[in-house]
């Protein structure tokens, strides 16, 4: 391994990481992380996927003028999803239901998009697709992560085991929508904190504030 | 009757798209910044909406299952939805420049108008009941990223910490809405 690759794949689970830095892709991961299972399947998922629509893209790219791009990519976006959908059916039905729409959404992510246009057609085919198996990885750790405390707390038990005894009084409104948000939000509050340690956060947070003002302002 | 204006009340306030199924979280982040560009996009996703569930069920009734090609539904959706989605911008753009302007969020990249076609199928409805069905979810959307942007314009000028400031707060406040609608309206309507 040397290092260039390494820098590629940690950029995309720290620097640019899908959800905390980009803020994309908050719809599937908010949908299907009320249990630690079905947000680490959405999270191999995402990341498969992700790398299947970069190579096709990537191979295809010579070919796509420039006017439909998009569509081309949604359509093989779409077909990926459609494969991994029906695979699914077959083999792991329960797991199919979990995931349910949130699933099919995955078509229409706008992180597919943002990292194979952006980063796919300035790059070699090789860089690129460890790009964006860090965005992956990026994506699933949070995912893990959120799923992992909506379970723990929502539920006492952790991948179906249960870790805290019968003392414990779960969160019941963890599971539900309202938690998903709050955690969520602290999360992103946590990775702030980390990142602003780091010096990665400084313009951003500064240009949001400015520009929400800016209707007080003017 | 009574089924229509009971999908319109439910999809609007207590199956609301964004606080309860996370459908379209993306753009509430980055349409809700003031109350000019939420309104834009709320618009621009209502006429959207509603047409591209009228289409979705037109096409997967009466082309799609009659060949008995339902597995390609998810294809021909996000077909269908482009095509619309760029009909509606070239459609803001010739007639109401300013609200195109507002517009930055690629519209089909709206999770949440996929989700109102796929929905359409999953529940059987008729075809007046899905067109019903699209406008509603689109109400519900466009009131959230309403209230979210005027929320946003009180948080600019009080002291949000540093470290909650952006995306993290957004998320608690629309957690907060969420909590309101299950805990206060969830109780009159259990659908």
């Amino acid at each position: 391994m040397n290092s260039v690759i390494l820098q590629d794949i940690w950029r995309g689970i720290f620097q640019e990481n899908p959800v905390f830095r980009m803020f994309m892709g908050l719809c599937p991961l908010l949908g299907v992380s009320a249990y630690l299972l079905s947000g680490l399947s959405m999270g191999l998922i995402f990341t498969g996927v992700l790398i299947c629509c970069n190579l096709i893209f990537a191979l295809l790219q010579g070919g796509i003028p420039a006017q439909v791009r998009l569509p081309v990519f949604v359509i093989i976006s779409a077909t990926l999803v459609t494969t991994v959908d029906i695979i699914l059916q077959v083999y792991y039905p329960g797991m199919r239901e979990e995931l349910g729409i949130y699933l099919l959404l995955l078509a229409v992510n706008c992180v597919f998009f943002a990292r194979v246009e952006v980063f796919a057609s300035r790059r070699p085919l090789v860089r690129s697709i460890f790009d964006v198996l860090g965005v992956g990885l990026g994506f699933t750790i949070a995912i893990v992560v959120l799923a992992g405390i909506r379970e723990l707390l929502g539920t006492g038990a952790l991948m179906g085991a249960e870790v805290f005894g019968p003392h414990f009084e779960p969160i019941r409104m963890l599971r539900e929508a309202p938690g998903a948000f709050i955690a969520l939000g602290l999360l992103m509050a946590l990775a702030n904190t980390i990142y602003r340690k780091y010096r990665l956060l400084d313009d951003d947070t500064e240009n949001e504030a400015g520009e929400g003002g800016s209707l007080w302002n003017s | 009757m009574e089924q229509l204006i009971s999908i319109l009340f439910v999809y609007i306030l207590i199956e609301n798209f964004v606080l309860q199924h996370f459908f379209g979280v993306c753009p509430l982040l980055d349409s809700s910044r003031n109350i000019e560009n939420a309104a834009g996009m709320g618009m621009a996703t209502i006429l959207l909406m509603t047409l591209s569930t009228l289409v979705a069920w037109l096409i997967y009734t009466q082309v799609l299952l009659p060949l008995e090609l339902y597995y390609l539904h998810l294809l021909v959706f996000i077909m269908v939805i482009a095509v619309l989605g760029k009909a509606v911008e070239t459609l803001f753009r010739r007639y109401f420049p300013y609200v195109h302007q507002q517009v930055r969020f690629f519209l089909p990249f709206n999770c949440a108008v996929l989700a109102a076609a796929l929905l359409v199928i999953d529940n059987n409805f008729t075809l007046l009941e899905a067109v019903i069905f699209g406008f509603a979810a689109s109400v519900g959307f466009s009131l959230v990223l309403l209230v979210m942007a005027g929320v946003r314009e009180r948080l600019a000028v009080y002291g949000v910490p540093a470290v909650f400031q952006g995306a993290a707060i957004i998320l608690i406040v629309a957690g907060i809405f969420s909590y309101a609608l299950t805990t206060g309206l969830g109780g009159i309507y259990s659908p």
